[in-house]
This record gives structure tokens, sequence and C-alpha cells, in this order.
């Protein structure tokens, strides 16, 4: 029963990893989906949990192909929430690999869909729109089984060796298995940092950073404060573009702005 | 063509919301040499089948959305509404012509996908993810993932649907409003807010522990976490962080990263410098 659950799940993750809608190829949404399969909530929502910080700056922009973080989901949290039970940092560690095979299929599938779409040519030539239906809701399936078959394969693998070769790990890897899942997740927050980075955006991170050091603000109320000071700055750059103009449209407090602006 | 004694070609509401429906398969079919072509085009099927009942017009109709196509998917739902009362207009025998049609879309993808991206993919998800998975990691376990995927998928369909709708009645007007500077401010202020909450996220999620390497003195012992914390808790995640960036702008690839950081925790938990 469980088995069925997560080829399901595989199946909609492919879709997803490649549409990006729904997004149930999230770790956080995959993850979860599987412990409830497997009927070990618990360590899926860790799972996809901890994986989704490592996975978040992994985004396919423009003709690039990210790592895949739906086959990696899937399959690290039928390792950590299935039979094989194992701990939520090997999960993370392992899921990098399955992301790049991911990744690979991906890109393959890319090149592979190329004479599905030519024939997509040939029936709107002969204006038949139903068969373009056709042809695209294949593609979706062929989406989904890009996730499925590599799936179904490494659940062939019987769980009792994958828990026995981790327990064979010398104690020292084991340790230091755990620290590298909770220090992976640098590499993400680095790349979303480099992609919004020019350097009149820096202080904000560095004052973002600054109160987050303090444990009493919650993660609502941080994120309050950079809407707050998203519209000061915004509010204050109109304020300067006014003065220059000189034009209409200035209200009274935005005067009385500049003006304290020009006192100090 | 249209002659002036039939009645206008028009789409209905129907049509509209099935064509909504449809838009989340743009990219199902994504393949190298055209891209979104044919998810486009499959988007524009109930459309088509409105607007030219005629089989070799629907075929016209369909091969010219067939060409190259690229943009972030949210974004295709307002190039959507634009293409639609284009081609209603080219339908009903107004002056657009294809070339006009083909060339909006091309005009609007590239732009659109630029600035919607950092917002969309760079600073939303990021975010909200972040916030769900701190959300389930601290306690509220379920809450987390229904967060994400509840709070994603509202605001992604909402989106989709004013901006098609907005997109169809402004018409062309739509490309005079986004060149207004409006969409940069709507960045940036995004952008800012991904920075600021980066910076909080960076100190808070990443999870290391150094050892208690005991320093000896005449005042008693000191534990170098223990020091940290009292001078800057989570400088270790900060320096790994901007140690990242520096690479990342040196063009070394992600992968390598993951590789050396993952040599690091390694390396460190063996050394005993972190535990």
């Amino acid at each position: 029963m469980s088995i069925w659950g997560v080829l399901i799940i595989a199946f909609l993750a492919g879709i997803e990893g490649v549409i990006d809608e729904w997004e149930f190829h999230q770790p956080i949404v995959a993850c979860t989906l599987v412990g409830l399969a497997t009927g070990n909530l618990v360590s899926g929502i860790a799972l996809g949990a901890s994986l989704q910080l490592v996975t978040l700056g992994w985004m396919n922009i423009g003709a690039a192909v990210a790592p895949d973080p739906a086959l990696a989901a899937v399959v690290a949290a039928w390792w950590v929430s299935g039979p094989a039970h194992l701990p939520v940092a090997a999960g993370v560690i392992l899921a990098i690999p399955l992301a790049l095979i991911g990744q690979g299929l991906t890109q393959g599938l890319r090149k592979l869909i190329i004479p599905l779409v030519q024939q997509a040519d040939v029936a709107a030539a002969s204006g038949n729109l139903h068969r373009i239906d056709w042809i695209l809701r294949l593609s979706v399936v062929l989406q989904g089984l890009r996730v499925l078959i590599p799936t179904a394969l490494l659940m062939w693998i019987p769980s009792t060796w994958i828990h026995a070769s981790y327990h064979l790990l010398p104690q020292v890897i084991q340790g230091g298995l755990r620290v590298s899942a909770g220090l992976l997740v640098v590499v993400s927050f680095a790349i979303v940092i480099n992609m919004m980075a020019t350097r009149q955006l820096w202080p904000f991170f560095f004052i973002g950073f600054a109160l987050a050091t303090d444990g009493h603000l919650s993660l609502v109320a941080l994120g309050l404060i950079g809407v707050g000071l998203a519209i000061l700055y915004l509010r204050l750059q109109d304020g300067g573009h006014h003065d220059n103009g000189g034009g209409g449209g200035t209200q009274a407090d935005e005067d009385e702005l500049d003006r304290e602006l020009d006192d100090l | 063509m249209a002659t002036e004694q039939t009645k206008p070609r028009q789409l209905t509401l129907g049509d509209q919301f099935l064509i909504f429906g449809r838009s989340g398969w743009e990219q199902a079919a994504w393949n190298y040499p055209r891209l979104q072509n044919l998810g486009f085009c499959y988007l524009m099927i109930p459309a088509i089948r409105r607007l030219y009942p005629d089989k070799q017009e629907a075929g016209e109709a369909a091969e010219r959305h067939l060409a190259l196509f690229n943009t972030m998917p949210y974004m295709q739902s307002l190039i959507t509404g634009v293409t639609l009362s284009l081609e209603e207009d080219h339908a009903n025998g107004k002056p657009v012509s294809a070339e006009n049609i083909s060339a909006v879309k091309v005009g609007m993808m590239g732009s659109l996908a630029g600035v919607a991206d950092p917002v969309w993919w760079g600073t939303w998800r990021p975010i909200l993810s972040a916030f769900a998975a701190s959300l389930a990691l601290s306690g509220f376990g379920i809450v987390g993932p229904l967060v994400f995927f509840i709070g994603w998928n509202v605001v992604r369909l909402a989106f989709r649907w004013i901006a098609q709708r907005w997109g169809y009645h402004q018409g062309l007007k739509v490309v005079t409003a986004l060149s207004s500077g409006m969409l940069q401010k709507l960045t940036l202020g995004a952008s800012i807010v991904g920075m600021f909450v980066m910076g909080a996220i960076v100190p808070r999620w990443t999870r290391v522990k150094l050892a208690p390497i005991i320093a000896m003195s005449a005042h008693g012992s000191l534990s170098l976490q223990g020091m940290l914390d009292r001078l800057l808790p989570g400088l270790v995640p900060l320096l790994l962080t901007l140690g990242c960036v520096w690479l990342l702008r040196r063009h070394v690839k992600p992968l390598w990263l993951l590789v050396g950081v993952f040599v690091i925790g390694l390396g460190g938990y063996w050394l005993g410098i972190f535990r």
C-alpha cells in the first residue's frame, strides 16, 4: 500500500519538477506526503523541512536547469520514513547525488521530447487542434515517469541493505554527516543572496542578520521589519525624485520629510 | 476574415477560464530548441477554437503559437491576456497582423521574466518555504507544509487569474503601463525584503555547533562557542555564507560549493572543531 502511495507521489513530483506550479516537488511538500504514505509523518516532515532549507536556492531560470528536488525528496524520504529508517541527516546528504541524477534526467527529456513536439507542427499544419492537446498531455505523463521510474528502481534496493550499510559507517563519519547536513544550507542561502545582492542592498542583509541574532524576535516580526524598511526606502527614494523634478503631486508630508532630511 | 455582417467573434468567460486552467501546464513539453512553445500553443487552443472556426485559419493560429516562447511561467498569464485580446482583434479583421501578435509576445517575454524570476523564485519561494520549514522544525509539525502549500498556491492562482484578466482588458496598454517603472520599483522592494530576510535566516537556520574547546586561565574555563555567542552569534554561518557568495561571484559552480561544505563538515567533525 505505502509503495503505491510513494509511486503516485513520485509521479506528481516528476510533473511538478518541470511545470513548477503546485510545488509538489518541493521537499517540504513531497517528503511530508511520503511520510504520510509510509505512516511515518513525523520523520517525513523533519526531513522535508531540513531538505527544504538546502534546496531553496535551486531554481530553473531561463533555459538553465537546476538540480532536481523532485527525485531527491521522494527517494530520500522513502529511505528515511520507509523501512530503511535512515536518520534525517543521512537523507539530506543522499538527496544531493539524487538531485544531480534528476537534473540529468530533466535535461535528457528536454532533448528526447523534440520529435514529439515536431509532431505538433504536423498537427498544426493540418489544423488538428485535438492532436496538439494530446501531444501535450502525453508530455505531462512523460515528465511524471521521469521521476517515477528511477524511484521505482531505487525502491528495489532492499531496505535492510541500506539500513545495514549506514550502520557499518564508523562513528566519526556518521557524526560528520550530521554536521555536514546542518552546514549545507549555506550554499543555497548564498545562491539566493548572490541573485539579489547589489551594492545598495547589502546593508539590509546585515541589519537582518544583526536583528535575527536576538532570539526574541520571531520570523514574522522580522518579516514585518523587512517590509517596513523596504517601504521606507522606496518612499525616501521617491522624495528625492520629487525634489529634483520640482513637479506637481508633492504631498505636504513628503515636503516635511525632505526638509527634515535637509536639516540632517 | 470576418465580414461586416457577421457578429464579432468574442471569447466567453468560460473560454477564459479554460485557458486559465491550461496555463499551468505550459512547461510540460519544455524542449531545447523552442522551449515553452507547445505549452503556449496548448493553452491558446480554447481561444483558437472560438475565434477561428475555419480549419485553415485555426491551423495558422496554432502554427504561430508554436514558435519559440519562454518566460517566467506565472508572468505568462499576463502575456496570455494581452495575446488573447490581440487574437480577438485579428479574428475580427481589425488592423492587427499575425506578425504583430508574435512581436508583442517576444517583446514581453524577456523583460517580464527578467523582473519576475528574482521576485518569485529568488524572494517569495525562499522566504515562504524557509518560514514553513522553520514552523515545521520548531514544533508546529504539519502546519509548516500546509502553510507553504496553501500560501504558495493561493497567491499563484490569484495572480494568474488577475494578470490574465487585466492583460485581456487592457490589451496593448499593458505594455505602456509596464514601462512606467512600477515593475522596477516592485522588484527593488522585493529584493530589499529578500536580502533582509536572508540575513535573518542565515544565523537562525544554519545548525552548527563548535566543540567546547576549553581555554584554561586564571579566571576559569571558556568554551569557544560561549565566547563566539557573546561576541556575535551566528558568526560561523555568516562567514561560510559570505565565502560561498564570494566564490559564486568568481563563477565557482554551486556543486563544488556543496562538495566543499560537505568536506568541511566531515573534516571539522573529525578534527573535533564541530560537534
